[in-house]
């Protein structure tokens, strides 16, 4: 889970990383308001997931706390890059001598953790990395050890910081590993970090990325979420613990096994691009125990999407018997009764898949169509959808 | 031959008191695999029949090796007690463990594999992974052991649906080994490892390699095979659909940016001379044609 500009800078404080004042507004009312009680001059900065906003006119310098008002209003609804800013974040101004750059991230390729850092910040890190990577100082961390202070005293002067802060910013790195750890973060990235003109060091902008793995040791994470974000067919999904994803095309898209669905999806596009670009509707993995209820519960979130006009069930029964998933079919269809209307391509193959394929044979449901390969299904399920 | 698992495979089950430790020990069992124990803390001295078999508990995996000779570990604890199971057989200097638990804390298998690459003792095969089977000798794991028999082909998938699935498409030919390295960010056994291990079986003669979205374990994979194997691979890679920064299922099958997509696996698996098929289906019939030739 990727958090919000704010959510980043809250989890900062309750860290002791240094910080200014922040609030959350989401009308230019309560904007104006967390000015007024910040007094002076404040920024005024679009909450949005995706990079860029400075360029795309999100963030804002108010004299006052009306100004803050106006400045929000602009700032509110608009689009950047996709996204639609619903909230901003007031913050403090603060006079600003330079700019650095810290993060701590998962380093999947190297299989550690890395710390990252720079005295080129306020920019695009990747850009540094490309153009000047002297700049930029790479050191992969062991999760046992973490980063003690003089590790990041190390760090820190490696990567030229000034000698009259490296103390502080080494200061500060420490307790980035701090949140990075307890919080359970895949990234924790302050850019800028930066230097007041009366020598503070502070986060002044801060991404922050959760490990969705870990929330049942944080249960205070679930509050995090943006519902607003989350599609109406993927918050009823959640419900059924379901794992779904909302895609753009047509073929609902049902089957076993997150490998498989993938690769399914990408067949199903293949097969659609002899019907006018018929392309999969979303992403369902039941699982291996596909039972009945579970099989039902997958059809209805996928039946109640309106852009779906057709479905495919790809299902290999490895640990779960194609007899049981067939089963598990023909039930969900009279669980659901008269709201399936759509046409439903299945394709069984694997444990038992003979037993299975004659129980969807006698049952004989109008909407079922059987096809043995999967290349077959996923034309049959395309063809259908483009009808 | 084969690759990590044989007939020597002397296999304890960590976990194997719950319900799904349970049902794949008798699973493992039924597929002929030689299990000498299992571990679960607090319940060490019960003996639990399965299926006719008098399989013993211990309260460490270091209790269990002394007392079994065991040389694998299956762990399935659930992801809150994942990480000291893994410790545990760490400590025990167990050759293999696989994990084929499901939804760990990255920084739970950071610290595991950090501390096993710090002892160099273990090999760690997942987590969120199937596990491996070499047919006729031994299955670790929850891979269904009746798909196919053993033959010249050696597998190595991220995905465990796409391993059963590439199976049963060669199900004629059969496999030395199939290892299913499972699709989280950190992993203890990588292609790499498989390709290298492949490489060296006199018993496999060619191999299948399945990829999927996230990170850069296919890129890397691609170099290695330009530079040391010679066996033919065969590839397949899911994902192209999959939009950018959603993960999909797999906690590492995300795209960020525009690394870890489908196409620059796939480009650069071709790039090192490996034939990629566009669906498992066509990727079987290449090997097919490559095993006939």
């Amino acid at each position: 889970m990727d958090l919000f500009e704010y959510q980043a800078r809250d989890l900062f404080e309750k860290h002791g990383v240094p910080v200014l004042a922040g609030a959350v507004a989401t009308t230019p009312e309560e904007a104006e308001a967390a000015a007024r009680s910040m007094g002076g001059k404040v920024v005024v900065k679009a909450q949005v997931k995706v990079g860029g906003r400075g360029k795309a006119g999100g963030v804002k310098l108010a004299e006052n706390a009306d100004d803050a008002r106006e400045k929000a209003a602009a700032i509110l609804g608009m689009d950047i890059k996709g996204h639609i800013v619903g909230k901003v974040m007031i913050a403090q101004a603060a006079p600003i001598e330079e700019e650095y750059y810290l993060a701590i991230l998962l380093d999947r390729s190297n299989r550690t953790f890395l710390v990252m850092a720079s005295v080129a910040g306020g920019m695009d890190i990747e850009q540094v990395a490309h153009e000047t990577p002297e700049k930029l100082v790479k050191v992969p961390v062991n999760s046992n050890d973490g980063i003690s202070k003089a590790d990041a005293l190390k760090i820190i002067n490696d990567a030229k910081f000034p000698a009259d802060i490296a103390d502080q910013v080494a200061e500060a790195l420490v307790l980035l590993w701090g949140v990075f750890v307890s919080e359970d973060a895949t990234l924790v990235e302050v850019n800028p970090l930066v230097k007041t003109s009366d020598g503070r060091i502070i986060a002044l902008d801060g991404k922050v990325t959760l490990d969705d793995n870990a929330g049942f040791r944080h249960p205070d994470h679930e509050a995090l979420v943006d519902a607003s974000a989350t599609n109406a067919l993927e918050a009823a999904a959640k419900e059924k613990d379901l794992n779904y994803v909302k895609l753009d095309g047509e073929v609902g898209i049902i089957g076993n096994g997150a490998g498989l669905v993938m690769s399914t999806l990408d067949v199903v596009a293949y097969a659609g691009e002899k019907f006018g670009g018929v392309k999969p509707a979303n992403f369902l993995d039941i699982g291996g125990g596909a039972s009945a209820q579970i099989m039902a519960d997958g059809l209805s979130i996928i039946l109640g999407d309106k852009d779906v006009k057709s479905v495919f069930v790809n299902v290999f029964g490895g640990i779960t018997a194609c007899d049981a998933v067939a089963n598990g079919i023909v039930q969900a269809l009279e669980i659901l009764g008269d709201k399936a209307t759509k046409p439903i391509v299945v394709r069984l193959d694997g444990n038992n898949v003979l037993e299975g394929r004659r129980i969807l044979n006698d049952a004989a449901h109008p909407l079922i169509q059987q096809l043995d390969t999967m290349d077959g299904a996923a034309a049959r399920a395309a063809e259908l959808a483009a009808n | 031959m084969s690759i990590f698992i044989n007939t020597h495979s002397r296999v304890i089950v960590q976990g194997m008191t719950g319900s799904e430790g349970t049902k794949h020990t008798r699973r493992m069992l039924a597929s002929g695999t030689v299990i000498v124990g299992g571990v679960t803390p607090g319940k060490g001295g019960q003996v639990v029949d399965i299926d006719g078999h008098q399989l013993p508990v211990f309260n460490t995996v270091a209790e269990a090796v002394a007392a079994t000779q065991a040389n694998v570990s299956v762990v399935f604890v659930p992801p809150k007690f994942a990480k000291a199971a893994v410790v545990d057989a760490i400590d025990a200097a167990v050759p293999l463990v696989v994990v084929i638990t499901e939804g760990i804390p990255v920084h739970d298998t950071a610290a595991f594999f950090a501390y096993s690459q710090s002892k160099g003792t273990t090999r760690i095969i997942g987590p969120n992974c199937p596990g491996l089977i070499t047919p006729g000798q031994s299955n670790v794991g929850i891979i269904p052991a009746d798909i196919t028999g053993a033959g010249p082909i050696g597998l190595v998938s991220k995905s465990g649906t796409l391993t059963y699935q590439m199976m049963y498409e060669l199900r004629d030919i059969g496999f030395s080994t199939a290892v299913g390295i499972g699709g989280d960010p950190i992993i203890g056994t990588t292609h790499i490892d498989c390709l290298r291990a492949f490489q060296d079986d006199p018993d496999t003669q060619a191999i299948v390699m399945i990829g999927e979205i996230g990170g850069d374990a296919e890129e890397r994979a691609a170099a290695f095979i330009s530079e040391y194997v010679t066996k033919p691979v065969v590839g397949y890679v899911a994902g192209f659909t999959a939009p950018e920064g959603k993960t999909m299922g797999h906690a590492g099958a995300i795209v960020s940016g525009s690394s870890g997509t489908a196409k620059g696996k796939k480009d650069a698996l071709e790039a090192a001379g490996v034939q990629v098929g566009q669906t498992p289906s066509e990727t079987a019939r290449i090997m097919r044609a490559i095993l006939s030739r």
